[in-house]
């Protein structure tokens, strides 16, 4: 597979930040690639650099093997992290105001038909639902047919139905043979959508890979879940490290059976215990640290 | 540079523009309140004093009787031709030259017709001075504050409908998202340029059509000509507005910006009376708005009935400015 998209060694300073520090990925053609990190790790910088909306400092970005050009203006679909539209204007009337800023698009009714907006199409842009105006945001970001689509955090703040249902497009836009480039917070969105993850923290990528592959370096233990209440009172007794989330304690093990084994000998009730695989949740904590971020 | 493009911006603001109620129904409301209320409050009869000018050649008193007549109020001229003027726009009731032994007076006006009873009261009797007539009509305030009413009404619907949507379609990523498709500065500068300006001239047309319905407003120029300097006076306070605008995020700044130049540009252009008496230091500073040369340019056309040749001044001003704010504005125009 070749590389629709090459990013060599982005570097972006701020006036007293560097945000983006020798950023490099490769993105093959029609994959879903996912940029995820904390808040501030400098996904969005990185993003809106490779959009051309800021300018880096230095580095390079190939389109196709090209520096960036008037052709990727025509080939990319862009979808904001937050983004107003003009006010007082129908949803129909938005879409075919795009549509007239490209000279290749889509039809206005197939990228109706594809973002499911034929129920609010002459509804103004301000009296829309967050769902529904996230499926417009990326109604706009199709409407030139883009070859190359950027996603920056779609689902933030949507209800699980509306992220589900956005999830569904996202699938249906990589069918088509379209490269797509998403951040998210979401992990559960990252492993369900994305071929390959970047992990950013402090301006940098610390991992990169697909998500089986990572988990599969990463981990090579599964995590047991016990209920607190069924533990002993005396947790530092026991021959494992607990740790303990919310009322469950979590055991890390790399032998199940042994472990099982370990808890049956302390006499603990084993009727609530659940296996369950590493995550990317934790695979993300695990490497960008679980203090808070701004 | 694609017109297709252009066009679609174009529409897009046009639409916005005509589906805000609130906001149009100002636009159109504002200058009309002004107009009517300024009709209503000059409607009445002003002081009663006759105005009569005398023109003589030397100082030595003239001995009619005439003169000697209570409640008029009698001012030397030193130029005739200007006079006459002045008795044709009511501003004299009278004018009476000593040396040719000649009167006018206005057809139109009842005054004229009462001083010319007392002129023969007073014995003056018509071989002794001819009776001249003119007969335009009475240049009112409302006539004369109309050009600065409506030209006030086209600078803020410019500067705040053209500088403070950009800033705020800045500052909430409307413009981000347009630098994200292939769209150039320069065309969506011009689409906003030119969706401003026919809006702002349809609302003048409205507006002038519609209070001159009630107010039959003085014309003595050419309809074309004043279209021509209203049109060129948008132009330029629109490019104004895009200048303030050229990089600005925030809309309180873009607020006191503006204001700081509506203000001053209100007062010292002539909006609401004559720039003659303030210093003239002021009347300098006021040459650098547009507003002073569309005014001095749409009254001349209004009330002197002055051609093309006699606003050539004010429209080569206004060229000027609009091409300097416009490099200026798209050169430093950023979309975030």
């Amino acid at each position: 597979m070749s590389a629709i998209l090459q990013v060599k060694n982005l570097v972006k300073h701020f006036k007293k930040v560097q945000a983006v520090k020798g950023v490099s990925f490769k993105v093959d053609a029609g994959i879903c690639f996912g940029l995820l990190g904390p808040n501030g790790a400098g996904k969005t910088t990185t993003i809106e650099i490779i959009e051309g909306i800021k300018t880096p400092t230095q580095g390079e970005i190939l389109y196709k093997g090209e520096a960036l050009s008037n052709r990727f203006q025509q080939e990319a679909g862009i979808m904001f992290q937050s983004t107003s539209l003009q006010e007082f204007i129908t949803v129909r009337e938005t879409l075919h105001m795009f549509q007239q800023l490209y000279s290749v698009t889509m039809s206005l009714d197939e990228v109706i038909d594809i973002c499911a907006l034929e129920e609010f199409l002459e509804r103004d842009t301000r009296q829309l639902s967050g769902g529904q105006r996230q499926r417009l945001l990326l109604a706009i970001a199709l409407i030139n047919d883009p070859e190359i689509i950027f996603l920056d955090e779609p689902t933030t703040g949507l209800d699980p139905q509306s992220r589900h249902n956005f999830w569904e497009l996202i699938t249906r836009v990589k069918t088509q043979g379209k490269t797509v480039i998403l951040t998210t917070h979401y992990m559960e969105e990252a492993y369900s959508l994305c071929d390959t993850i970047a992990i950013m923290d402090h301006g940098k990528i610390i991992a990169e890979g697909t998500p089986k592959n990572l988990l599969a370096t990463h981990f090579s233990d599964v995590v047991l879940q016990i209920p607190i209440e069924d533990l002993p009172a005396d947790t530092q007794a026991l021959p494992f490290k607990i740790v303990e989330i919310q009322e469950m304690a979590e055991i890390l093990s790399h032998d199940v059976n042994v472990t099982i084994e370990q808890l049956m000998q302390q006499g603990i009730d084993l009727r609530h215990l659940q296996i369950r695989n590493r995550t990317l949740d934790d695979l993300f904590l695990d490497i960008t640290g679980k203090e808070l971020r701004h | 540079m694609s017109w297709r493009r252009l066009w679609a911006i174009l529409r897009a603001r046009n639409m916005e523009f005509f589906r805000d109620r609130s906001a149009l129904g100002w636009n159109f409301m504002f200058p009309i309140l002004i107009v009517a209320g300024f009709s209503f409050a000059f409607s009445g009869e002003p002081a009663k004093l006759y105005k009569v000018g005398v023109y003589q050649d030397d100082s030595t008193p003239s001995s009619l009787a005439f003169f000697e007549t209570d409640y008029i109020q009698f001012i030397t001229v030193t130029d005739l031709a200007p006079a006459i003027i002045k008795v044709d726009r009511h501003q004299l009731d009278m004018l009476l030259d000593i040396n040719q032994h000649k009167f006018w007076i206005n057809e139109t006006s009842p005054k004229g017709y009462i001083l010319e009873r007392v002129l023969r009261g007073a014995g003056v009797t018509h071989n002794q001075f001819d009776k001249a007539t003119v007969t335009g009509r009475e240049i009112r305030y409302v006539d004369w504050v109309l050009p600065g009413v409506l030209a006030m009404n086209m600078m803020f619907s410019a500067l705040f409908g053209i500088g403070y949507v950009i800033v705020r379609y800045r500052k909430n990523g409307v413009l981000k998202r347009l630098k994200a498709t292939p769209l150039t500065s320069f065309e969506f500068l011009a689409a906003q340029i030119i969706s401003r300006s026919w809006l702002i001239m349809l609302i003048l047309i409205l507006v002038y059509v519609g209070t001159n319905f009630f107010i039959d407003f003085t014309m003595h120029g050419s309809y074309v000509h004043l279209f021509l300097i209203f049109l060129l006076g948008a132009i330029s306070l629109i490019s104004l507005g895009l200048l303030v605008a050229a990089r600005v995020k925030s809309e309180e700044l873009a607020g006191g910006l503006l204001n700081l130049i509506t203000w001053p540009m209100m007062f010292l252009s002539g909006v609401w009376f004559s720039t003659e008496g303030i210093h003239p230091v002021l009347q300098k500073v006021a040459l650098f708005f547009p507003l002073t040369h569309v005014l001095s340019g749409a009254r001349a056309i209004m009330i002197d009935g002055g051609g093309l040749q006699d606003i050539a001044i004010q429209l080569i001003s206004l060229l000027i400015m609009t091409v300097v704010f416009l490099i200026i504005g798209a050169l430093s125009f950023r979309w975030e």
